[in-house]
């Protein structure tokens, strides 16, 4: 449950209820490649993409700066002193980091991401967190296909700042060993022994979940979330709609079809579509009509989605930048000055849109091959999600008519390829201007405005 | 699969089709001939391919009926057609007097032999729900303890080609057991003509009858069944292998839902300025008297003595001047907004037939379906409040002060009204609903706060056609200045 929107003219009161009340310690458990990083990475992604900030602590990353040059698996040998003493000293600074975070910082969630696989460890931590009013909530990943690790490994241990000295048999070997140091030290979370803490249990990648004790809302979603995700590959395609008629007179929102030249990149689409070859791929669309115009001619079914419309922009739709300037100033203004939390009178924020968005994003990551046509807010909104993008440079994400975005999950991140197709079109794509004062000229307000007819 | 392409594609853009926009849905279809069939209206996909069965695990007195009526009374609200096939229903039809536990004893051939033709019989009304009611999930709440009897249903399913999702319920609290025991075992109609305490009796031994031949679904042996396993009423959740969209947002609401004592309070804002006015929508502060009202809200909340109250209000302007009176902190909702009524925003509903007769009409055809233009449905509204609803299910004791439509959505789902009767549910100005989940169902209370307001109730007319006359049409406005 996100707490209130905030309205544009913030006065007094933040009347926005923080979805926890204390801050929450996400704690990662398992042997090495299990995928906890993915995890830990994803889940940040996502909870700072609904507004909950959200901050991640490897202490991987820890011990990197700590030793300098990692030699081999020895370092991690349960018998080697040294090794474990500064281990031990980077948990320990990775969790002071995450107290300052959490307390001083305003973060809401932080995710402790390390192997956490003793139960004396996972005391320390539980005990730091009482001491600091925090809720602890573990992750658990456990899986035993062979086929699974090796996959892991060679996706992300290989290219670790661990092995670049390496080649890949050597990193291997040496990773194999390294997994082998924590498994006889490994205590999992128990159903029994644990039974008082707060948990999920990932069982091979989502075959299996066990989930203990969720306290409040944040746990509930999280869950929820972890359920969802997958990772057998596929790829997600991003478009607008083609141009539209209002595109081309320079005006937002509304509900007009297609410009000639739309209807020109409805068709290209429909055969960049079928070049890719893709296997089972769902397409939806918004309920407006230049993008359901667009998914006419590809020929194929599609689901409407009334969370895919384009933003709201209330008494402003269908109006001109030029027109909005004139007949509400302020509002322009205000909206320069925080495009992200900026609402339109009668109308809708960014803010409001990745709300009304998050079960599409939801959905999304239970399917496999999905082409979405939406709007340029809305695609914005969603591709913040995918490339990890703040709420700062989300409205100004670069989203131009007939390209086509392909995202593909790669280890852990997205990678992007960018399609142009060939059509013209023109250029909806507004950037902010360097006066975004309310007492600024009408010049300096339309500045930026794209050219129209 | 994209070879389905069409072949013409050379005759795209003479054939690239007009779209029309449905009248009463405002989803914009291809204007003649559609060789893709008809899309379904609603705001979002409904991700249900096949039918699904769900079906119960668990001992009697495991809580089975509860979140069997629960969780259907939850699909059917955000528009999954569902329906409950109790197995006790079914052996009261056949074995008309219960006389006691021996009907369960596992070595009473005679009433295996009834057990086993009603639940055939049962099956085979889940078959006829789904292929002759458009039937989309089947709950199907019996014990099913035994993997002999999965297998029933599981070959039965998998012939049907019906996907299955078992809900175990698993519970050795004795305290939890007796207090459903009390609840809804006693004043079922099998024990009518007892005393509470035969009754205890009786229905102890009954469950000890499932007891000995009870195989819980397990880890190891049905890894390959999707299923969750709910363990003392939540406090920890086994999850197996979910299929699909449907069956992910059931384990959501299973894992949201609990049992502990609450209430829920439902009230409109207070009188408000357009609402004198007989105008829909807006954005106003309120009348005096909504402002009277506030402050009498103040006093009744404050005489029911809640334990840790949350309040939920709009954004709009009227339902946080309702809280504000309430002097007590307040969380703020996008998503309980009042319905967007578009073009109709501030109008009255004269105004409405002069400019707009024939919207006006098709409102009153299908007022559940009906979106205004550039505005939102009953339907739509349903959809948004999906994480209110959620979020209600985690809380304990609320406060909910909304607008006349979303009262109306949110009584359904806790009233189980159906899409008929939704838009026409009676929230009136100045009075407070206070619900109190209570045995299967819901106790409802009805406050009014005794501050005269405004009727802001329109029933549906007699003559929905849009050929009507004004008068007509106007027939059942309330009144206004």
């Amino acid at each position: 449950m996100r707490g209130a929107s905030r309205s544009k003219n913030t006065q007094d009161l933040d009347k926005r209820v923080c979805m926890t009340n204390c801050p929450t310690l996400i704690v990662t458990v398992g042997l090495p490649a299990r995928g906890k990083t993915y995890i830990s990475k994803k889940l940040t992604r996502y909870l700072n993409w609904i507004d909950v900030p959200t901050k991640e602590f490897n202490v991987g990353q820890y011990r990197r700066e700590c030793v300098k040059i990692y030699k081999s698996f020895e370092f991690f040998r349960p018998d080697n002193e040294e090794g474990l003493k500064i281990r031990k000293q980077c948990a320990l600074a990775a969790l002071n980091d995450v107290r300052q975070f959490l307390t001083d910082e305003g973060g809401q969630v932080a995710v402790f991401d390390a192997t956490n696989t003793t139960r004396e460890r996972r005391e320390t931590i539980i005990r730091f967190a009482e001491q600091n009013g925090f809720k602890v909530f573990f992750v658990e990943s456990v899986c035993e296909d062979p086929d699974v690790i090796a996959e892991n490994i060679v996706q992300v241990k290989l290219g670790s700042p661990d092995y670049t000295h390496c080649n890949t048999e050597e990193a291997v070997a040496d990773f194999m060993k390294r997994i082998k140091c924590y498994e006889n030290s490994y205590q999992p979370l128990d159903e029994e022994l644990d039974r008082d803490l707060s948990f999920i249990k990932i069982i091979d990648v989502g075959r299996r979940y066990l989930v203990n004790r969720v306290q409040d809302h944040i746990q509930s979603r999280i869950v929820y979330y972890l359920m969802n995700i997958h990772i057998t590959p596929r790829s997600i395609y991003l478009c607008r709609h083609g141009e539209s008629d209002l595109n081309i007179k320079g005006r937002i929102g509304g509900d007009s079809g297609l410009s000639a030249r739309g209807k020109e990149f409805a068709k290209a689409l429909g055969q960049f579509i079928q070049s890719q070859n893709i296997r089972d791929l769902k397409v939806w669309t918004s309920q407006m009509k230049r993008t359901i115009q667009t998914a006419e001619a590809l020929g194929v079914q599609y689901e409407q989605w009334k969370a895919l419309n384009e933003i709201d922009a209330g008494v402003c739709e269908e109006l001109m930048y030029e027109e909005i300037q004139q007949r509400y100033p302020l509002e322009f203004a205000l909206r320069d000055q925080d495009k992200y939390r900026y609402r339109y009178p009668k109308g809708e924020s960014y803010e409001d849109l990745v709300q009304r968005l998050e079960p599409v994003i939801m959905e999304l990551e239970r399917q496999e091959n999905v082409l979405v046509i939406c709007h340029q807010a809305v695609m914005r909104c969603l591709l913040a999600y995918f490339l990890d993008k703040t709420a700062e440079e989300l409205p100004y994400l670069k989203c131009t008519l007939h390209t086509v975005l392909k995202l593909t999950p790669m280890a852990y991140g997205c990678k992007v390829e960018s399609v142009c197709l060939n059509v013209d079109a023109v250029n909806t794509h507004r950037d902010r201007p360097s006066n975004v004062d309310v007492s600024r000229l009408p010049e300096e307000a339309l500045l930026t405005v794209p050219d129209h007819h | 699969m994209l070879s389905q392409f069409l072949n013409n594609t050379s005759d795209m853009s003479a054939e690239q089709k007009e779209l029309t926009q449905t009248p009463l849905l405002k989803i914009w279809v291809p204007g003649m001939g559609s060789s893709l069939g008809q899309r379904r209206g609603s705001s979002r996909p409904q991700f249900t391919n096949c039918p699904t069965m769900i079906v119960m695990v668990g001992l009697p007195a495991r809580g089975k009926t509860y979140i069997s009526k629960k969780l259907t009374r939850y699909l059917n609200w955000i528009g999954v057609p569902t329906q409950v096939f109790n197995l006790g229903q079914y052996r009261r039809e056949v074995v008309q007097t219960y006389k006691n536990y021996e009907f369960f004893r596992p070595d009473n051939e005679e009433a295996m032999k009834i057990r086993r033709a009603y639940a055939s019989n049962a099956l085979k009304d889940i078959a006829n729900y789904f292929t002759k009611e458009q039937g989309q999930v089947a709950v199907f709440d019996s014990t099913n303890t035994t993997r002999e009897r999965r297998g029933v249903i599981l070959s039965f399913a998998k012939e049907k080609g019906y996907k299955v999702f078992f809900i175990e319920s698993v519970c050795d609290d004795p305290e939890i057991i007796e207090a459903n025991t009390t609840q809804v075992k006693l004043s079922s109609p099998d024990y009518e003509n007892c005393d509470k305490e035969e009754a205890l009796v009786d229905f102890l031994k009954r469950i000890d009858c499932y007891k000995m031949s009870y195989v819980p679904l397990d880890e190891e042996k049905d890894r390959h069944l999707s299923f969750i396993k709910i363990f003392n009423v939540g406090s920890r959740y086994l999850v197996n292998r979910v299929q699909d969209h449907i069956q992910s947002r059931i384990v959501y609401y299973l894992m949201n839902i609990h049992v502990t004592p609450r209430s829920i309070y439902l009230s409109r804002h207070g009188e408000s300025e357009l609402n004198l006015l007989g105008r829909i929508g807006g954005d106003t502060g309120l009348s005096s008297q909504g402002q009277k009202y506030a402050k009498a809200l103040a006093e009744f909340i404050r005489g029911q003595s809640i334990k840790d109250l949350k309040v939920w209000t709009s954004h709009m302007k009227r339902t946080i001047q309702t809280a504000e009176a309430l002097g007590v902190p307040y969380e703020q909702w996008k998503a309980l907004n009042e319905i967007d009524a578009g073009v109709c925003e501030e109008m009255t509903y004269e105004e409405i037939q002069e400019t707009h007769p024939e919207e006006f009409a098709l409102r009153d055809q299908d007022k559940y379906r009906y979106r205004y233009p550039k505005g939102e449905s009953y339907e739509d509204l349903v959809h948004r409040l999906e994480p209110v609803i959620m979020e209600l299910e985690r809380q304990e004791n609320v406060l909910v002060i909304c607008h006349q439509a979303v009262m109306r959505c949110l009584l359904a789902y806790f009233l189980d009204k159906s899409e008929d009767d939704l838009p026409y549910l009676k929230c009136p100005l100045h009075t407070v609903l206070k619900l109190t989940p209570l045995a299967y169902g819901c106790k409802v209370e009805s406050f009014y706060l005794n501050i005269q307001a405004v009727n802001t109730h329109r029933d549906r007319p007699t003559n929905v056609n849009v050929a009507r006359k004004p008068e007509e049409a106007l027939q059942t406005v309330p009144e206004h200045l």
